[in-house]
């Protein structure tokens, strides 16, 4: 399996506020990355650092090899929507491609051109003029015309509205699909990532909590109901990820390395965002904790 | 990389381009009237004894000539404001520069791209500024006392002057990130400096000349003497007592320059500010005497004159020679070019190592 991304307790401090802290994380090529987290997990700052905009304050990170944003043939291979889907409001969006074909040569005008035409967008209007899909649209279309190895998405649809939402994420897999690319994107939002993501990371309090094939961490993941006496004695073999009581039961989220024997318990398959909640419900009691034990 | 650079900045290149244009065709239309009168009328005005009502006939032609420094002066100040303040502080603030610096284009050649063309195209606009209105006064130049008046809107000084504007609203608008505060602290430091270069350095350039005269005491109708450097500049013109200590500016005695004497019965006499004269007077001196405009009777002159001479007071004129004018257009071009490349060098650097 090869990497696209390897960062090595990587970390970002701004004026002694660390806004991204001691990550180690490891993306395999070949997938649609999903990074979920909550607002401030570090997700931008990390694919910031991705793209060679900002540079790691500790640690090490690698793209596709080599150090990012090093060098004119590093960044040909790596494709970035920014957040907000930043574009210049003065200039038309035909000037944009013509930046895109100036500033990379690996350039497919053809495909840009037709793809914008596909979405309806009329190349001779103002980039300040056009809607928030319309901008997240040509951001996608600029990092697609790259031809990267690595397509980079922060937050590319959390200014968009729900519908512009799906049928943004709906026009990403059907144009990466039989593309040789590697995708990674982030959201605050499960639901995003579950529409289009084969492989999750879940960021909490700059630590990955889990990662993995998002079939295999659903096959591997469940909701347990007993009784609440035997909630201490789970089994050796699966690990509690949250647990929650009442007075007669408990209901324990767990990653199970086997079968549960005990026949107290019910099993339940639990939902992708059952799964993220519950990690990072654990991120934030233990980040509270470590809190507490310092001061 | 140099098409983007110039995609972005050609609206308002053809904006300076249509400005400079229009000035131009003003100047060349009325430029050689201009130099013809000047050469029929002013040029031999000595042989005719007319020079006064000549010449003010052909300032009062050439009433422009002001109008025309000041846009030479301002031109500078609004290249920085405009092209160099926003020039990377409007992508900072619009995000645009997440766009620019994931092409496949490094920062360095992105920085160093827009910086050449944009401040290329500032110098070279300050330049043709300059070159259109020192063409246009070189006439009514000639007849203005000194070239140092106007020094700050002649030749080569204005090409400097719009480097380093430009070069600090670059630096600037990396520093604070925001276009209007950028552009707003641009004016306000160039005018700053460009203030403080003219009151503080420049006449320090080169040690100026001291020209010591004897002061003698005025004549019957003449007020404050008052001595002029000619095609020089005058930085300074003091009167010093015998011991070496300055007693006066412009001519006279104290701050204001005045010549007063103050008499206090019996012939004795005070040259207010200097001294008790050593010899009596004639005459009871009315208070402020020395300088009525009537003039005092011969034989209080003479007590005046010889009250005076006693002191023997020195005038100092200090001041920069009409020769020098070249040197300081060098030295202050340089001063600025280099002031300039540093903050360029520290914009590059910044963006390479601070924005991140």
């Amino acid at each position: 399996m090869t990497t696209v991304l390897e960062a090595t307790h990587l970390g970002k401090s701004y004026r002694g506020r660390w806004a991204l802290r001691d990550c180690s994380i490891t993306i395999p090529s070949g997938h649609v990355v999903g990074i979920v987290g909550p607002n401030g997990a570090g997700k931008s700052t990390l694919l910031n650092m991705a793209a060679g905009l900002i540079s790691p304050s500790a640690g090490t990170i690698e793209v596709l090899g080599a150090t990012p944003g090093v060098s004119p043939t590093q960044l040909a291979k790596v494709g970035f929507v920014a957040q907000e889907n930043p574009v210049y409001p003065g200039l038309s969006i035909a000037d944009h491609l013509s930046l895109g074909s100036h500033l990379n040569p690996s350039w497919d005008q053809e495909f840009a051109t037709d793809r914008l035409r596909a979405l309806n967008l009329n190349q001779r209007q103002r980039a300040g003029k056009l809607s928030g899909g319309q901008r997240a649209q040509l951001g996608l279309t600029m990092a697609l015309a790259k031809r990267p190895d690595l397509l980079l998405l922060d937050e590319p649809v959390a200014s968009l509205d729900p519908l512009a939402r799906r049928e943004f994420l709906q026009q990403l897999m059907d144009t990466v699909a039989g593309r040789d690319v590697s995708v990674v994107l982030s959201s605050h939002l499960v639901s995003d990532v579950e529409r289009v993501c084969d492989y999750l990371i879940v960021l909490a309090s700059s630590k990955v909590q889990v990662a993995g094939d998002v079939d295999d961490l659903l096959a591997m993941h469940h909701r347990l109901i007993g009784p609440r006496q035997n909630a201490e004695a789970v089994l050796a073999n699966q690990h509690v990820i949250e647990a929650s009581h009442t007075d007669k039961q408990s209901t324990l989220i767990v990653r199970s390395d086997g079968p549960v024997s005990d026949p107290d318990w019910t099993i339940e398959s639990i939902s992708l965002e059952d799964l993220v909640l519950a990690y990072m419900t654990r991120a934030k009691t233990e980040s509270v904790e470590h809190q507490g034990s310092n001061s | 990389m140099t098409w983007l650079a110039w995609r972005q900045f050609r609206t308002q290149a053809l904006i300076a381009l249509g400005v400079t244009a229009v000035l131009a065709v003003f100047l060349a239309l009325t430029g050689p009237h201009l130099l013809h009168v000047f050469d029929t009328t002013v040029r031999h005005c000595a042989r005719h004894n007319d020079c006064l009502s000549v010449q003010s006939n052909y300032r009062r032609m050439a009433h422009w000539a002001n109008a025309l420094n000041i846009i030479v002066i301002v031109v500078p100040a609004l290249i920085g404001v405009f092209w160099g303040a926003p020039l990377i502080a409007r992508e900072l603030e619009g995000g645009t520069f997440r766009v620019a610096w994931t092409q496949s284009v490094t920062r360095q050649r992105w920085t160093t791209t827009k910086l050449a063309v944009v401040g290329l195209a500032s110098v070279v606009t300050a330049g043709l500024f300059s070159l259109m209105v020192t063409w246009w006064q070189s006439p009514s130049d000639t007849l203005g006392a000194s070239p140092y008046s106007t020094f700050d809107s002649r030749d080569i000084v204005p090409l400097a002057y719009a480097a380093f504007a430009f070069a600090l609203g670059v630096a600037l608008g990396c520093i604070i990130r925001r276009t209007i505060p950028a552009m707003a602290s641009t004016l306000a430091v160039f005018i700053g400096v460009r203030v403080a270069v003219l009151q503080y350095v420049r006449p320090h350039y080169l040690s100026p000349v001291h020209l010591v005269t004897n002061f003698v005491a005025p004549g019957p109708t003449s007020g404050p003497v008052s001595q002029g450097s000619g095609t020089g500049w005058t930085i300074s013109s003091v009167l010093k007592n015998a011991a070496g200590k300055v007693i006066g500016q412009n001519g006279g005695v104290g701050p204001n320059g005045n010549i007063d004497f103050r008499g206090f019965g019996n012939g004795v006499v005070k040259f207010v500010g200097v001294g008790t004269c050593p010899n009596k007077f004639p005459a009871q001196l009315r208070s402020g005497g020395g300088t009525a405009s009537q003039g005092p009777p011969p034989d209080v002159q003479r007590a005046v004159e010889k009250c005076v001479n006693s002191f023997h007071l020195k005038n100092v004129l200090t001041y920069q020679p009409g020769s020098r004018y070249w040197t300081f257009q060098w030295i202050e071009f340089s001063l600025y070019l280099t002031l300039a490349l540093a903050l360029i060098g520290f914009s590059v650097w910044w963006i390479r190592k601070r924005i991140t």
